[in-house]
């Protein structure tokens, strides 16, 4: 089998991220970037699918050049290989043009299972699994809390707000998966030395076939206005509890009405 | 005044969601409202549409939407779009919600904007107020490219009656071979519990590390309970196996803003500050007055959370019998 999984690089979620003044897209270059830490869980399933149905394990991933830094910790957790969408025209896409430069680079690679987080931690749309289901007119099978395949048969357990769904669909098809629903393992040293050698594919616009006015800030479909960091909260009023810590809060609580 | 299509959502009991009553909210400020019902219980749902503005209703009722994923909710959107022409659609930020914004973005090669807070007429169409990396940056965005698609997070824009005729219109509709590739063959309601939902409750008492274990973690669902509140987990309490990941509020799992966040035995961390800091009202509780938390609280008592907790509830119970 055949399976994608689509990562995504992002600021590190650990320290304070930011926009680009004038263009109101992810500011990558103040800060660190780190692997979407949603989509180790993506990687995680792949590679267990892989080794209980035989197959391959692609990274495709979509960014600037620093994405390799993520791409190699994602093979050296065990994917076979990688594609690297790369292009400057590729700058400030929002998710609509994301969703069509994967939908594009997933028909060029091949796939018969494709594997997502559940969202960035950056943008946090949530919406890009979805798209490229449409965009490839392949089962969504989004928001897995568990993942069986027998044979050309998907079935998942879509976790929703009031409980689960069982859904099955036939391959190919597009799977996200939620946070937890394994537990991702570390690269080993020999896992990080492989990694070194694993073959890299970088692929342009002109790759997909996409001209520069349908992805980036050029083609972007929704656009920023302004931004502004949040002002701080007003400092409020810190209290040790001296016996009467509960009474406080509950003072508290009655004076603004909640009891 | 143009059009504004609101995709509905109801409960497992049926009844229209809390959300889809705050979009009809936003819609009033877009133009004339007209809901989207998808499957059956439109006619016991007129009448509170009709209560919150709703001028039309569309009903399709087809047993598709809950038979298969996502799908034939976009493409009956889709044809909406097509017929109407509206001004926007709205959609509930929930996961599903995004979900249809997303494949209705590509289906009419419109621009989507998600985690909506706030929802005002703009000179060329809505602008949407969206909280960034976890509220850190407030940013406002527009649509430039088709029929700007919102997904507006559940809790934000205050539902406000304001009746209209909620005229109810039938649309036949069978979804497409296409939209079928996903089916739904099982729907589990996970037990029903009492509390209010945690995205939509206007109370969120979380526990943190500081609860000690699963037994210890007892005590947020007291102080939930005597609050009628819902209760929120940090990513500490979720990985350590002491609550469900369904309750995880943080930079990955929920974002929610209530009217009031209680945090319980949580340090504050960035992780889990992105998923609350947008709450109206913060009163936080633990030991280490040096806890992050106390940085974006409106109210912070440093103590054990195992002896003010109790105290709080007893307060509350006293107060209730008054």
């Amino acid at each position: 089998m055949n399976i994608v999984v689509c990562v995504k690089q992002v600021p590190d979620t650990e320290v304070e991220r930011s926009l680009v003044p004038g263009q109101g897209t992810v500011d990558r270059a103040s800060v660190d970037g780190v692997i979407n830490y949603l989509d180790e869980f993506a990687i995680e399933e792949s590679l267990k699918i892989a080794e209980a149905q035989g197959g391959e394990v692609t990274i495709l991933s979509v960014g600037p050049a620093k994405a390799a830094e993520s791409i190699r910790k994602a093979l050296s957790m065990g994917a076979d290989k990688a594609v690297h969408v790369i292009d400057d025209g590729l700058a400030g896409s929002d998710a609509l043009a994301t969703s069509l430069a994967i939908a594009e680079a997933l028909k060029v690679v091949g796939f018969d299972l494709v594997v997502f987080g559940s969202e960035s931690t950056d943008a946090r749309t949530g919406v890009v699994p979805a798209m490229v289901a449409e965009r490839l007119g392949v089962p969504q099978l989004t928001l897995a809390g568990k993942v069986d395949i027998s044979g050309s048969e998907v079935t998942i357990r879509r976790v929703t707000d009031d409980g689960y769904e069982v859904v099955t669909g036939s391959l190919p098809a597009v799977v996200s998966v939620v946070e937890k629903i394994n537990e991702p393992r570390y690269p080993t040293f020999k896992g990080i030395m492989a990694a070194k050698k694993k073959p890299v594919q970088t692929l342009t616009l002109a790759d997909l076939s996409l001209d520069a006015g349908s992805v980036g800030l050029a083609g972007a479909a929704s656009w920023v206005e302004d931004f502004a960091k949040r002002p701080p909260r007003a400092a409020g009023v810190v209290v040790k509890d001296e016996g009467d810590g509960g009474a406080k809060a509950a003072a508290f609580l009655a004076e603004r009405k909640f009891i | 005044m143009a059009e504004v299509l609101v995709l509905a959502e109801r409960t497992a009991d049926g009844e229209v969601k809390k959300v889809t009553l705050e979009l009809l909210s936003a819609a009033r400020r877009l133009g004339e409202p007209s809901v989207v019902w998808t499957g059956p219980g439109a006619d016991a749902a007129q009448a509170r549409l009709a209560e919150y503005g709703a001028v039309k209703v569309y009903v399709a009722d087809s047993p598709d939407f809950a038979g298969y994923v996502v799908a034939p909710t976009a493409e009956l959107l889709a044809s909406l779009v097509a017929d109407k022409s509206p001004a926007a659609v709205l959609v509930a930020g929930t996961t599903e919600g995004k979900e249809v914004a997303g494949r209705l973005a590509v289906k009419t090669g419109s621009g989507v904007l998600t985690d909506a807070v706030e929802v005002t007429a703009g000179d060329g169409g809505p602008v949407a107020e969206q909280p960034n990396f976890g509220g850190a940056v407030t940013v406002h965005s527009v649509v430039r490219t088709g029929t700007p698609i919102v997904a507006v997070r559940p809790n934000s824009v205050a539902a406000e009656p304001s009746p209209a005729a909620a005229t109810v219109e039938a649309v036949a509709f069978t979804a497409s071979d296409a939209a079928k590739g996903a089916k739904v063959t099982e729907h589990v309601v996970a037990a029903a519990s009492e509390r209010p939902e945690l995205s939509e409750a206007s109370i969120v008492v979380s526990g943190g590390r500081g609860t000690g274990s699963a037994d210890g973690f007892g005590i947020i669902e007291q102080l939930a309970d005597s609050l009628g509140a819902a209760v929120g987990a940090s990513r500490a309490v979720v990985d350590a196996g002491w609550y469900p990941h369904a309750f995880q509020v943080g930079q990955t799992g929920k974002t929610v803003s209530p009217q009031l966040y209680v945090a319980v035995g949580i340090s504050g961390a960035i992780q889990h500050r992105a998923g609350m800091q947008t709450s109206k009202t913060i009163m936080a509780i633990n030991k280490d007055a040096e806890a992050p938390i106390f940085e974006i609280a409106d109210l912070g008592i440093v103590g054990d959370l195992f002896t003010v907790v109790p105290q709080l509830i007893e307060e509350i119970g006293k107060r209730k019998q008054i």
